[in-house]
């Protein structure tokens, strides 16, 4: 709702003035001399920014503990008690409704037998079998020639390697259950995402109507509505699958909708001025030439399908996250990291079997279009190849014939076992370290505290609520605009109307220490992984890593290094948050025009001098696009942050899925977060906006 | 002209694939294979699906795959682990979902809402298992000041768990959310100068107690037994003002220690009105914090499958199985 009045507000402002361009305009300054004046005008937002700040502290210092709006741990505000009742009514009135019944009932039932039938199949015994149909021979196989019919030869290597190291890894079943949701899932958002994204390129009506919506899903924490998405879809694949598609469905629409936005209009003028009708339009031009960034979104929606294989657990849902969980119930971090890797594994490969599929249909298309270079060769080339992938095909076939009817070819063999090793070598490697380290990690934990979450979290959430709704709202105008200052009161009036006001500031404050350190480290990183190949290749597949593994995997060592602290919960939004943030700033270092590093480099600058004066300047755009994409990452990490002593509105999610009394607060600290997340989104948005382009 | 040559050579692949494919399958289907159909279930009746929520804690976990265990080897049952927290699993009582919940702690809140009023659970009689709920201190605490273990001294301690979170107080660690728990309304109805600080999960508690043992560090919190990481550190308890019939009746006021539960099974309506003979065995099932205990540790710290040590168990049990099986 809030967010739908942002966006029709943007809408409406979007068609009048242009918003305030950089440093164009006078606002109410504080008055004095002529000379003071006119250098309030020319630095009018520095200025207010400090001016903003000192009100702050002044009223911080005066008002301390007025109004903060805090709320007892069991207490509930009308808000809160009205959503239980909501989820009471819906709870006893189920069993009756006709909707129910008729409708919700068949799908659940529906999507529940297909992915039994397809684990019938692929990866669990069912009835009358002591194993599936098809043993891990023949699914093997089978994924690798579909790499291979798809991909080519590299990505069937892959496929197979990395498909074979799940059973090595004692994971076959669970392995192979995560591949069938994902599959699902992914295909149903395809199906639906699609023709979304299409609608919405071609009416920015539509494209206004939805992508509030599709804000919510991405930001409302999964917890918050976990338990009554069971009571709906049942517990089981139905409710997993939907809960995962919740999650990715988003980014495959915006993608999607980018693409089809993104076609020159040149060539479709040309194309409509041929009298071509909207449709051919879409069919001969937009969507060819927007399949690549289509492909890019369904790879997007994959990755983001994974990350929710855990939660999906919580549920039932089958799949790699059951193992993660019951680890971490006995705290072994071994075991917990090998099921994390096995699906860290499993987005390598995806990800790197669907771009190279990409690719290729790319080529053949163009191929088959006529434009090929080499008619000859490539048809050879052509014939070749299909040889090879029917010959495969039969290989395939053999294979899986062979493990329908071969106990050794269809139960995942037992040796050689490289999981209990794997976790071994983990778990002495983390008792090494928390053992060796936890002085320091005590030292570091408080010395951070104390001197920078405990002070900011006093300032924000020890100060009146109206008057850090006044300094929000401050420095998002000054910072970003009026547009942004728009959105700030929307969501202040939601957190508010939430009634968890004391507790968001209190995750506002965690939040701004975890991105302000995210920024930090990211620029530090990426500076040098932009600056020098080697250092890129090297890091980058440890961030890929850090980015799909499940959280839950490092949250028991971060745990022993740090205690149930606020800080832990820092440090698990930070390794979450470092990864993107660090790829968009060496991308974008990376991107400064080499002219310009030439010139610099003629003129003898240091290197020092380079990266301050000249590269990190030029590539400012990228650093503050990071810092928004940290701050959602640190962010969309505040429910995790609940579970290892952060507090806050995580905490409280958390409790309100564990407590029937606490679901409706639970529910409301969702919100809240969904609300701080649009908020700082938008200011960090118009922020690079303005401060991109100011080159 | 290139276009229908592109066809045509598709229309050959496909044909050529398919009667490879057909020749390999019907020349396979000569050799026969070594897979067995599976053994009808040797149980008297017929038992079916049994769905079993497993809650998150390693002591359910070890009622759970015992009970499921059994019911599977000696019923035939299909058995299916369900794992779920507490209040999703009640959800599922409904639905027919979930059958049966194997360790209850109390929650009086969910027993009002689907015992009695949408009568969809019934009490299925104790586990045998009595839960313990308090505030417990690391052993190394306990040995070095011996009179921590009263209630009344605590405040003087106070200053040794000050912590970066507690904020000047001393820091009472509180776990995970789902478990029962009165101590804010505790610290202040008793005066302590302590501030109650959410762990948010049971790992995060387990951990800080287990670095609290380790390093010597002062610790205090909210703790429970039958607990599997009791027989790693033996956490000794504080004796809060002991708990008296009705003393806890308003949550506010509440000034004594927890009661101890006698901890319960529930199962869903219609698996106790099914003939299911797994519901006997559920309902018969009792057995004592020791054996849970070593059960829950061959699972967490043995770092064996809960199915084999559900197993180990078994067979060095049958006589107690055997009783649940009359």
């Amino acid at each position: 709702m809030s967010v739908a009045t942002e966006r029709a507000n943007r809408r409406r402002r979007s068609g009048g003035a242009r918003p305030d361009s950089p440093g164009g305009r006078t606002p109410a300054t504080p008055s004095g001399g002529p000379a003071v004046l006119g250098f309030c005008r020319r630095h009018w937002r520095p200025v207010s920014l400090v001016g903003i700040c000192v009100v702050w502290l002044v009223l911080w210092a005066t008002l301390k503990g007025l109004d903060t709006l805090e709320l007892g741990g069991a207490d509930k505000t009308d808000f809160q008690l009205w959503l239980n009742s909501v989820r009471d009514a819906f709870d006893s009135a189920r069993t009756n409704s006709f909707v129910f019944q008729h409708i919700v009932q068949p799908i659940t039932d529906g999507v529940n037998g297909l992915v039994t039938s397809l684990q019938g199949i692929f990866s669990q015994a069912s009835d009358g079998r002591p194993v599936p149909e098809i043993g891990w021979l023949g699914v093997v196989a089978l994924l690798a020639w579909l790499a291979l019919a798809f991909a080519g030869v590299r990505s069937m290597l892959l496929v197979g390697v990395c498909v074979l190291l799940f059973g090595f890894f004692g994971y076959w079943a669970q392995s192979i259950d995560t591949l069938i949701v994902t599959f699902f899932a992914v295909g149903i958002c395809t199906v639906a995402g699609l023709p979304l994204g299409i609608v919405m390129a071609r009416s920015r009506r539509v494209s206004a109507a939805v992508s509030p919506l599709l804000d919510l899903m991405q930001t409302l924490p999964s917890f918050a509505y976990l338990a009554p998405l069971a009571l709906v879809f049942g517990i089981g694949p139905a409710a997993a699958i939907v809960t995962t598609i919740i999650y990715s469905l988003p980014p495959l629409v915006r993608i999607t909708e980018h693409g089809i936005r993104g076609v020159s209009p040149a060539t479709l003028e040309a194309v409509t001025s041929m009298g071509s009708t909207p449709w051919q339009a879409l069919v001969k031009v937009q969507l060819p030439m927007a399949r690549r960034t289509i492909v890019v979104g369904i790879n997007q929606c994959t990755m983001a399908a994974l990350s929710m294989a855990t939660i999906a657990a919580l549920i039932n849902g089958p799949g790699l996250g059951t193992p993660v969980l019951q680890a971490l119930q006995s705290l072994d971090v071994g075991s917990a990291f090998v099921s994390g890797l096995a699906i860290v594994l499993m987005a390598i490969m995806l990800d790197r079997t669907t771009t190279r599929a990409s690719e290729r249909s790319g080529i053949e298309a163009r191929i088959l279009r006529g434009s090929g270079m080499a008619q000859a060769g490539t048809f050879g080339g052509q014939q070749m190849r299909r040889t090879v992938i029917i010959a495969g095909a039969v290989v395939a076939a053999v294979a899986i014939y062979l493990s329908h009817i071969y106990l050794a070819l269809s139960k995942f063999p037992a040796w050689p076992d490289l999981g209990t090793p794997l976790a071994k070598a983990v778990s002495t490697a983390t008792d090494w370290t928390v053992g060796t380290f936890s002085g320091f990690t005590e030292w570091l934990k408080n010395t951070v505290t104390a001197l920078l979450v405990d002070p900011l979290q006093s300032v924000l959430a020890q100060s009146p609520w109206w008057a850090m709704a006044l300094v929000l709202l401050g420095i998002a105008f000054v910072l970003a605009g009026r547009r942004a200052a728009t959105v700030t009161i929307v969501c202040e009036a939601v957190i508010l109307g939430s009634g968890l006001w004391n507790e968001s500031m209190k995750t506002l404050a965690t939040t701004l220490v975890a991105s302000f350190v995210v920024v930090l480290v990211a620029v530090c990183l990426g500076v040098w992984m932009g600056r020098s190949k080697p250092a890129d290749s090297v890091i980058r597949p440890v961030l890929d890593a850090f980015q799909t593994i499940p959280s839950f995997v490092y949250l028991v060592p971060a745990l022993a290094l740090f205690g149930p602290t606020r800080f832990t919960a820092i440090v698990a939004a930070f390794a979450y948050g470092v990864p993107i943030a660090t790829k968009l700033v060496a991308d974008g270092i990376r991107g400064v025009s080499p002219v310009a590093v030439e010139a610099a480099e003629s003129l003898g600058t240091t290197s020092r001098q380079m990266i301050a004066k000249v590269q990190l300047p030029m590539a400012r755009a990228a650093v503050v696009l990071a810092a928004n994409q940290g701050l959602l990452y640190v962010l969309s990490m505040v429910v995790v942050g609940g579970l290892v002593g952060g507090g806050g509105l995580g905490y409280l999610v958390v409790a309100g899925f564990s407590q029937s009394q606490l679901f409706g607060k639970g529910l409301a600290a969702g919100i809240a977060i969904t609300a701080l997340g649009v908020m700082l989104d938008r200011i960090t948005q118009h922020a690079t906006a303005r401060f991109g382009s100011t080159r | 002209m290139k276009k229908s040559l592109t066809d045509h050579g598709l229309k050959i692949r496909k044909r050529a694939s398919a009667a490879i494919v057909l020749t390999a399958v019907l020349a396979l289907t000569a050799c026969s294979g070594d897979i067995p159909s599976a053994t009808p279930p040797s149980g008297k009746s017929a038992c079916g699906a049994f769905n079993v929520a497993v809650n998150p804690w390693v002591g359910y976990e070890a009622d759970a795959y015992v009970v499921g265990t059994v019911a599977k080897e000696k019923l035939g049952c299909t058995v299916n682990y369900k794992t779920l927290k507490e209040e999703v699993s009640w959800q599922g009582f409904g639905s027919g979902e979930v059958d049966t919940v194997l360790e209850n702690w109390g929650h009086p809140e969910l027993a009002d809402k689907y015992i009695k009023q949408q009568k969809t659970a019934v009490d299925a009689g104790p586990t045998g298992n009595t839960g313990v709920i308090g505030w417990y201190v690391p052993p190394w605490m306990a040995k070095q000041y011996p009179d921590i273990t009263d209630s009344k001294n605590l405040s003087k301690y106070a200053d040794l768990f000050k912590t970066s979170e507690s904020g000047g107080q001393g820091q009472l660690l509180d776990g995970d959310p789902s478990f029962v728990t009165n101590d804010a309304a505790l610290v202040k109805n008793l005066g302590f100068n302590f501030k109650v600080v959410y762990a948010g999960s049971e790992p995060a508690l387990i951990q800080a107690f287990r670095q609290a043992e380790q390093n010597k560090t002062p610790l205090i919190g909210y703790f429970y037994e039958p607990q599997w990481f009791m027989a790693e550190v033996p956490l000794v308890k504080v004796n809060l003002p002991a708990h008296t019939p009705g003393c806890d009746a308003d949550a506010a006021k509440v000034a004594c220690d927890y009661p101890k539960y006698d901890l319960n099974k529930i199962v869903s309506t219609k698996f106790a009105n099914s003939s299911s003979p797994a519901y006997s065995l559920v309902k018969k099932f009792t057995w004592t914090n020791q054996d849970q205990n070593t059960v829950a540790g061959y699972i967490a710290k043995d770092n064996m499958s809960p199915d084999a040590a559900a197993q180990k168990w078994i067979d060095a049990n049958s006589d107690k199985v055997a009783a649940w099986l009359k």
